[in-house]
């Protein structure tokens, strides 16, 4: 049974949005759900592997495409519209980044073409210095044909544009002097972290409040691998947290409105505790764009409730042994602290 | 990260100077060519034959254009077997329309920098391929470039393609003493946040580092491609230890050349050093690396705990010959 709905408590929680009781919609979710923990302990690592091939998991696969389009397309696209509208300084490109910003047009229309050719597709029409383009995506009724590095020829900024075509969220990192900087994105679903922050700021930098990750050397030769990555090779990964609600949108610029939910949920009944706390994976896809020499880094959010989770024995056990191992100080940079021994309890219990 | 090779064909071929000869490679199967960052090298497979005792790798710069390229082009130098080259630019020489080519997807060491208020582009003789790119990139993105070049007179390749693209910011000269005094000039009348870039012999491009940190320039605002850079020494002979086996790794045959010959399989794509494929671990029981690699990074070297196997070498102690211990 999936919750469709619970009772009002005058917690914060009330009226968070379930993931839906629409029996298509759960099952495709379920489905392509990446599910995070291939081992029985999670700590960090340079978890990198090639990109492009599907992982089967027991309720279906996923990772077969770099750019991923599931039935929340259409809705998590007007969710990123109205969250750009309200917050502008989700998208930002510092101005050295321009080719990187066509650069990465280019290459999301080429993958979004490649896995959805029936309803996408990039002509190009003219080679040259200046080579021109017709894209077509009939999902948004989208035809616009353009030329290669003329702003005046698209409707909008070239990442700006693109980024209301793809669930992803997108970085540009530019490389020079041997590190990469985030100087570049269209960010609206922030695990945590705020994009309008960290624009501008070394990879290292980024990465500096994560707990280990440094003293442990992960974060040097994630950067030492991102370096020498070479054009074409695409390779990904994912990281995990809780977030309770289905909010793609848990940035710390609304901290005031999720965070409080960490309190909350502790005095809610199983029921609710099930349906409200989410599992949520990040599939990032790290990718050479070919004339910038920029690294796109992709970030799809994807989520399932604990209530689906245990629905796949593996994942149950799994996901409770891993939360049930994780060290206090990951658990604390997670936000999970506070509610990862009654998700672990939820869990074994739900068997 | 082993790259799949692409197969080419040639299209089309022009002598642009007495020796330097133009290459048109186009897909055999009429496909689309991958895009590149200005400064990409396109690894053409040179095969063995005609005095070639083993198969070659040449790197050699991509000149055309950089976006959507319909066909790749190159440039190439030829260096003759009789003074001493290895003969794959003499091969290249050798290609006739129609013949087919294997090459490796185009790979990138000399990328500009986007973040740079200007480039500063200086390239000598056959150094003019990869700063044509750059050029392209440039014209297309309108940031401010400027380019220097000293080539002999009637040997210069893309010399009126390079001034008609900069639109008057070239100066092209012929002689090395006018090239010194310009070039001690420019470094020295720039914008702060110039990036320079340099391509040539390798004299040539000490030269250039010398002038530029003479007049105060950050070592990284300056890079320098390293293709076209002298073929390595053959190298002092030494022995490697691997699984219990001793094998000879005489002068002028590589690690790789010496382990593959020995029946190992080693992974390994460039052969020069520079796409990191034939990482080899070194055991305790070894003398010193000599890296000579463009891969490792300086504390990669330091470590003396592995090596690039297609151009690193081992070097004696005072008590001990060279020799090193292997595990694959």
């Amino acid at each position: 049974m999936t919750t469709t709905s619970l009772p009002r408590t005058g917690l914060t929680t009330d009226g968070l949005d379930l993931t839906t009781a629409d029996p298509e919609r759960r099952a495709a979710l379920v489905a392509g759900f990446p599910f995070p923990f291939p081992n029985p302990t999670y700590r960090y690592s340079t978890n990198v592997e090639p990109a492009g091939s599907a992982v089967v998991t027991p309720a279906g696969q996923w990772g077969d495409c770099v750019v991923d389009v599931d039935v929340e397309y259409t809705a998590e696209l007007a969710e990123r519209a109205e969250i750009l509208e309200r917050d502008p300084s989700r998208h930002a490109v510092l101005p050295h980044m321009r080719v990187a910003c066509w650069d990465a047009m280019l290459c999301l229309m080429r993958e979004l073409a490649a896995a959805n050719p029936a309803t996408m597709e990039l002509t190009l029409l003219e080679t040259g210095s200046r080579p021109r383009y017709r894209w077509r995506n009939d999902v948004l009724g989208i035809d616009t044909a353009f030329t290669y590095g003329l702003e005046s020829t698209l409707p909008a900024e070239p990442l700006a544009w693109i980024g209301q075509q793809v669930q992803e969220d997108v970085v540009l990192l530019d490389q020079r002097e041997g590190e990469l900087f985030g100087d570049a994105g269209v960010v609206t679903f922030a695990a945590d972290w705020s994009f309008g922050f960290d624009v501008g700021m070394s990879f290292l930098e980024i990465h500096g409040p994560v707990p280990r990750l440094h003293a442990e050397g992960v974060i040097t030769r994630a950067q030492a691998f991102l370096t020498r990555l070479q054009p074409g090779e695409v390779y990904r990964r994912t990281n995990w947290t809780l977030t309770i609600g289905r909010r793609l949108d848990v940035s710390t610029e609304l901290y005031d409105q999720w965070g409080p939910d960490r309190e909350s949920i502790q005095l809610l009944d199983d029921t609710a505790f099930g349906a409200l706390v989410h599992l949520r994976t990040e599939v990032q896809h790290l990718i050479r764009l070919p004339e910038s020499g920029a690294v796109m880094f992709l970030i799809r959010s994807y989520m399932l409730p604990l209530e689906e989770v245990a629905r796949v024995e593996h994942w149950r056990t799994r996901a409770a042994d891993v939360l049930e191992e994780l060290p206090q100080d990951m658990a604390d940079y997670k936000g999970i602290a506070k509610y990862r021994d009654r998700a672990v309890a939820w869990l074994r219990a739900a068997g | 990260m082993s790259a799949e090779r692409i197969a080419l064909v040639v299209t089309g071929l022009t002598a642009l100077t007495p020796s330097i000869r133009e290459v048109v490679l186009a897909p055999i199967d009429g496909g689309s060519l991958p895009s590149y960052a200005p400064g990409s090298h396109l690894v053409l497979d040179v095969p063995v034959g005609d005095g070639r005792e083993r198969a070659l790798a040449n790197a050699y710069s991509l000149t055309g254009e950089t976006v959507e390229p319909t066909e790749y082009r190159i440039s190439v130098l030829r260096c003759d077997p009789a003074d001493g080259a290895a003969g794959g630019s003499a091969w290249v020489h050798t290609l006739a329309v129609g013949d087919k080519v294997e090459a490796l997807p185009p790979r990138n060491l000399f990328a500009p920098v986007r973040h740079a208020t200007k480039h500063l582009l200086v390239g000598a003789g056959i150094g003019i391929t990869p700063l044509l790119s750059h050029l392209r990139s440039h014209v297309r993105w309108d940031a401010d470039v400027e380019l220097l070049h000293v080539c002999r007179e009637g040997e210069g390749a893309h010399v009126d393609e390079v001034v008609a693209l900069t639109g008057g910011a070239a100066t092209v000269v012929h002689d090395r003493a006018t090239f010194a005094a310009l070039l001690a000039e420019r470094v020295r009348d720039q914008p702060l946040g110039t990036h320079l870039y340099t391509c040539g012999p390798t004299g040539f491009m000490d030269l250039v580092h010398l002038e530029a940190a003479a007049a105060g320039w950050p070592a990284e605002r300056v890079h320098a491609e390293a293709f076209g850079a002298a073929d390595l020494d053959p190298g002092a002979p030494f022995t490697v230890g691997v699984a219990g086996e001793e094998i000879e790794v005489p002068s002028g045959v590589s690690l790789l050349e010496a382990l593959e010959e020995a029946g190992h399989e080693v992974p390994n794509l460039c052969r020069q050093g520079v796409c990191g494929e034939c990482r080899v671990p070194v055991a305790s029981g070894s003398t010193p690396v000599l890296h000579r690699d463009l891969y490792l990074t300086d504390e990669d070297k330091a470590a003396n705990d592995c090596l690039m196997a297609c151009v690193s070498r081992a070097l004696p102690t005072d008590d001990r010959p060279a020799h090193l211990e292997v595990t694959l």
